[in-house]
């Protein structure tokens, strides 16, 4: 290795850089958040080391990383399956099924919260509110895509698409 | 969800199109940008700018309510570094009014966080977006390219001398990062652990420095409180609560969505716009303003209008307009198991009334839903949240103690039942029927 972050792309490097560029030139650390982002992209997950190399490609202690990528929940510091569905199970979707989806999931791939089926393609997690309450039940796929009123068929018309 | 129905609409005149009427263009052929316009070529006192904020009783749609143009005035002048900051991080379940703004229209927040820089002084401003709205966060990336290609962000805008630049700033799953101060330690790269007030963030904000922060919802009305005065859009509600407000309608209801409403609408009327109860069910209680908010029986709500005031009085809070409608086939119990879970799950831990008391919540509405409640649960649950009610740095400890109370005190005899029969007041069978997942007849 030449140096502490070369495990991350030249392609994340320039992702990680137009997020700096957000910020005054002294205070690189907020862009941290995002660039973390871009490597759980990369690697699928983040790994001590992945999260070390984050920290110092914006020059801070990789505990200051660390602290950061352990508080917010979409990070995922154990790997998952190819795809990660998210369920929203609060109040104002449960009132439109968002725990009979979520139990509707469990059942179709047999596994739990927090579990990842055999094959590695899937893993489950309950979600708090995304703010989409009014298309319930609302789940969300490998973070960054909502899918809106799922009700069996939909779930169903998912799962397959996964492939 | 395009626009369903609204009455008096400013927010959302932009959303008729759905999504094809968000860009630059569509937003400059309905007048925008022409009060950003206005304000530089006229060379705008930013006092009287304020005033005019002022005059509207335009108040934070974020929760707390706030009047505006008193936040604006509280920013030191003569600071050299100064910050205007967006929360859109809404995370309070029930809210998902700022997500559609921001994708239907997302340049009325931009032009009003422009304003507002204008406003206190601010050369930079920040919008926090909600984690799990990715593509949001990215239309809103590209309006701002859009603003700055057309030059209304950036050196020296429109020529008037003035500078102002935008960025957008994605959270990653942490409702407590939607309290303000938690919010800017986010942005600073670090935990969203909320900070001790005073000082506030109008003198110590985002990197220390004065800083601006309100709500999208606040913002986007900035350009329609100037395009038609302040006075015009207080009379648009009623005193003290100016204006129209968005409310994003939630749960049994036949059309959930959001829905802009002048303050002071009847509930009744709100809810009839939301299309009535699901399958003509019985109104059982409505959570008027997020989770957060207590909750008030079908009696209370259907006499109270939508303003800040009359929801006060009920005994509940407007919040952020989130109104989460439930119908008799909802076992209270287990609605508040639920609530208590997410205030557990998103107590940030750094205060030990909060960390401690959330969980304590949780564990014994959780006992009582299956079966194991005890005698004096009641009176135990209560005792916590006197333990925990302002005792935090942020409210996040009193949201979580408004449900357990309010359920408790307005449902009293079904978390007796409970407690009594070990199982629900209302039969399984019908609660699983309530949620419309599965097909009549299905298994
Ligand atoms: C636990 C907690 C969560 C909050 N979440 C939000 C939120 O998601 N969006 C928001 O605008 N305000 C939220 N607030 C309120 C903010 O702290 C702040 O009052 C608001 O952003 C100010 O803007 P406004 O005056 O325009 O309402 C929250 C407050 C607390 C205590
Ligand atoms: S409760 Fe599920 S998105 Fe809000």
């Amino acid at each position: 290795m030449n140096n502490q972050y070369d495990m991350l792309s030249p392609e994340a490097l320039a992702k990680i850089d137009r997020e700096v560029a957000k910020y005054p030139a002294d205070q690189k650390q907020s862009a941290v958040m995002a660039a973390l982002v871009i490597a759980q992209d990369e690697k699928g997950w983040l790994s001590q080391e992945t999260i070390a190399a984050v920290a110092a490609y914006l020059g801070m202690a990789p505990v200051a990383a660390y602290e950061v990528a352990s508080f917010y929940n979409m990070y995922d510091l154990q790997p998952v399956g190819k795809y990660k569905l998210t369920v929203c199970t609060n109040l104002p979707c449960a009132l439109s099924g968002g725990v009979h989806a979520a139990d509707y999931v469990k059942e179709k791939l047999g596994i739990d919260f927090n579990e990842t089926t055999a094959d590695g393609k899937f893993t489950l997690k309950e979600g708090e509110c995304m703010g989409a309450c009014g298309d319930a039940p609302v789940m969300l796929v490998n973070n960054k895509r909502m899918c809106s009123f799922m009700l069996p068929e939909q779930i169903d018309k998912l799962l397959a698409e996964c492939k | 969800m395009a626009l369903i129905d609204t009455i008096n609409p400013l927010l959302t005149t932009g959303w008729s199109k759905g999504d094809a009427g968000w860009s630059l263009k569509d937003y400059e052929a309905r007048g925008g940008y022409a009060q950003l316009k206005r304000i530089l070529a006229s060379k705008m006192p930013q006092d009287d700018l304020i005033a005019e904020v002022k005059k509207s009783s335009l108040r934070g749609r974020g929760g707390a309510g706030f009047p505006t143009g008193l936040k604006w005035s509280f920013m030191p002048k003569a600071a050299p570094e100064k910050y205007v900051v967006c929360n859109t991080d809404e995370g309070e379940p029930g809210t998902f009014k700022d997500r559609d703004l921001l994708r239907f229209d997302p340049h009325s927040t931009i032009e009003g966080m422009i304003i507002a820089g204008y406003a206190v002084g601010a050369k930079r401003g920040y919008n926090y977006i909600h984690g799990e709205i990715f593509d949001i966060y990215q239309r809103f990336e590209e309006a701002l390219d859009q603003a700055r290609a057309a030059g209304y962000l950036g050196d020296n805008i429109l020529g008037s001398g003035f500078s102002f630049d935008l960025f957008a700033h994605h959270g990653w799953g942490a409702y407590i990062c939607g309290e303000e101060t938690g919010l800017l330690e986010s942005i600073e790269g670090k935990k969203g652990q909320p900070r001790y007030k005073p000082p506030f963030p109008a003198n110590f904000g985002l990197y220390g420095k004065p800083t601006t922060i309100n709500n999208t919802e606040t913002f986007a009305a900035i350009p329609f409180i100037l395009g038609m005065g302040g006075e015009a859009y207080l009379n648009l509600g009623k005193p003290n609560n100016g204006g129209t407000k968005l409310f994003s309608v939630s749960g049994h209801v036949n059309r959930p969505g959001n829905y802009e409403v002048p303050m002071g609408t009847p509930f009744a009327k709100l809810l009839e716009m939301a299309g009535g109860m699901r399958g003509g069910r019985k109104l059982k209680a409505v959570i008027p303003g997020g989770s957060s908010a207590p909750v008030l029986p079908a009696d209370i709500i259907m006499d109270c209008t939508m303003d800040y005031d009359s929801i006060a009085k009920a005994g509940s809070m407007l919040g952020s307009g989130a109104v989460i409608v439930m119908d008799e086939t909802v076992c209270m119990v287990k609605a508040l198991e639920r609530l208590a879970y997410f205030y557990f799950e998103e107590s940030c831990g750094q205060c030990t009334p909060c960390r401690e008391g959330s969980g304590w919540l949780y564990r014994v509405v959780h006992r009582i839903e299956h079966g194991e409640g005890r005698a004096d649960d009641l009176d135990l649950l209560n005792r916590v949240t006197d333990n925990m009610m302002g005792k935090t740095i942020c409210a996040l400890a009193d949201a979580a103690a408004f449900p357990v109370r309010s359920f408790i005190k307005h449902f009293q005899s079904e978390f007796e039942y409970h407690i009594e029969h070990k199982k629900c007041l209302v039969d399984p069978a019908v609660q699983r029927a309530g949620s419309g997942f599965f097909k009549a007849g299905a298994a």
